[in-house]
């Protein structure tokens, strides 16, 4: 484990990379998409800068890394309206209701890897 | 070019281990909480004045995470419950496997799972980092102390909308700070609606009633379901 929250994360990407890598002998991973929650806590931009400092030089390259945010989604728990959460304002836009439930926002997940077969 | 799905966690290794946890704590009907706050909002003094409310026959346990030394550990071996330092070295959370690998060696001075009701872990001072590692803990409890900001819980949303309890620490300096807990509670519940909240001080002793109280209440439920398992 390396002394920095993203870069933490990063070295859990390229396991995952590496680990996919062996499935495919022959095959080279050019790039991994992963999806980062508005609440999972994770710099994207600290992210980005640590993984090209673990791939630089090694036989990972070249691999790029595609992140994309995902917004805090709600859904009303009285009229199931689902909406986008700004600004930490829980109500439901469309009924007032304050119990509405998270249910997008908090990913940390790896969605995709290309894979160039020549 | 290839595009295969992969969909899976980033902290897939992590979480398989805090999911073993979580079975052996379930298994043990033990419950775990995990301790998160800024460094300096009061997670040891709150532990010591905790420790020192149990019961002497209080199947109570505590690992303490820093980068380094083992003075939380001192200050809180001293009520007599088995507590352990795990010094990250860095790192600036605990994770899983740092969890499960003090529990084996904690085998070695005859302290197990099965001989305890409550492990207590104490999370390295930090907000952000601690809120990406599950370490298979029943409940995140997130500190949060009256000489912080009031934003605190809008600035690092993830750690208080994963908490189950907020214990707002050291209210018994409100008089002497420009803190409004009335904002505060207002903020936490903005990030996470209806999260309990217990105001507490470890100097005075307000409100270590109703944490003591929590604490019991969730035991009971882990023990049930133990004993259900």
């Amino acid at each position: 484990m390396v002394p920095m929250h993203e870069l933490g994360i990063a070295s859990s990407i390229l396991e995952s990379v590496q680990k996919e890598a062996v499935r495919h002998p022959g095959a080279h991973i050019s790039k991994v998409g992963v999806k980062i929650g508005e609440l999972a806590g994770v710099d994207r931009d600290a992210l980005q800068f640590g993984f090209e400092v673990l791939v630089k030089d090694t036989e990972l390259e070249p691999l790029a890394l595609e992140l994309e945010l995902i917004p805090r989604v709600q859904r009303c728990s009285k009229c199931a309206y689902e909406f986008r959460m700004t600004d930490f304002d829980p109500r439901c836009p469309l009924c007032g209701d304050l119990a509405t439930q998270c249910i997008s926002g908090e990913e940390l997940d790896i969605a995709y890897m290309e894979i160039d077969d020549s | 070019m290839n595009r295969i799905a992969v969909e899976k966690k980033v902290l897939n290794e992590n979480q398989i281990l805090a999911e073993q946890l979580r079975e052996r704590y379930r298994e043990n009907g033990v419950l775990c909480v995990n301790l998160i706050s800024s460094p300096g909002s009061g997670k040891t003094a709150l532990l010591e004045r905790t420790l020192e409310r149990m019961d002497k026959s209080a199947r109570v346990a505590v690992l303490t995470g820093d980068l380094q030394t083992e003075n939380d550990a001192r200050r809180l071996a001293k009520f007599g419950f088995p507590v352990r330092q795990i010094t990250t070295g860095g790192t600036c959370h605990l994770d899983a496997r740092m969890i499960g690998k003090h529990l084996e060696d904690w085998k070695l001075e005859n302290v197990a799972l099965e001989d305890l009701d409550l492990l207590i872990v104490e999370n390295v001072g930090n907000l952000v980092c601690p809120s990406s590692y599950d370490l298979g803990e029943d409940a995140k409890i997130v500190l949060l102390s009256t000489t912080e900001g009031e934003d605190k819980p809008l600035k690092y949303p993830s750690i208080f909308f994963k908490s189950e309890l907020m214990l707002l620490t050291k209210i018994d300096l409100l008089p002497y700070v420009p803190f409004s807990a009335d904002l505060a509670r207002e903020n936490a519940r903005r990030v996470h609606p209806g999260m309990e909240i217990i105001d507490v001080s470890s100097t005075t002793g307000e409100g270590l009633d109703r944490w003591m109280d929590w604490l019991k209440a969730r035991q009971e439920k882990a023990r049930l379901q133990g004993v259900v398992g």
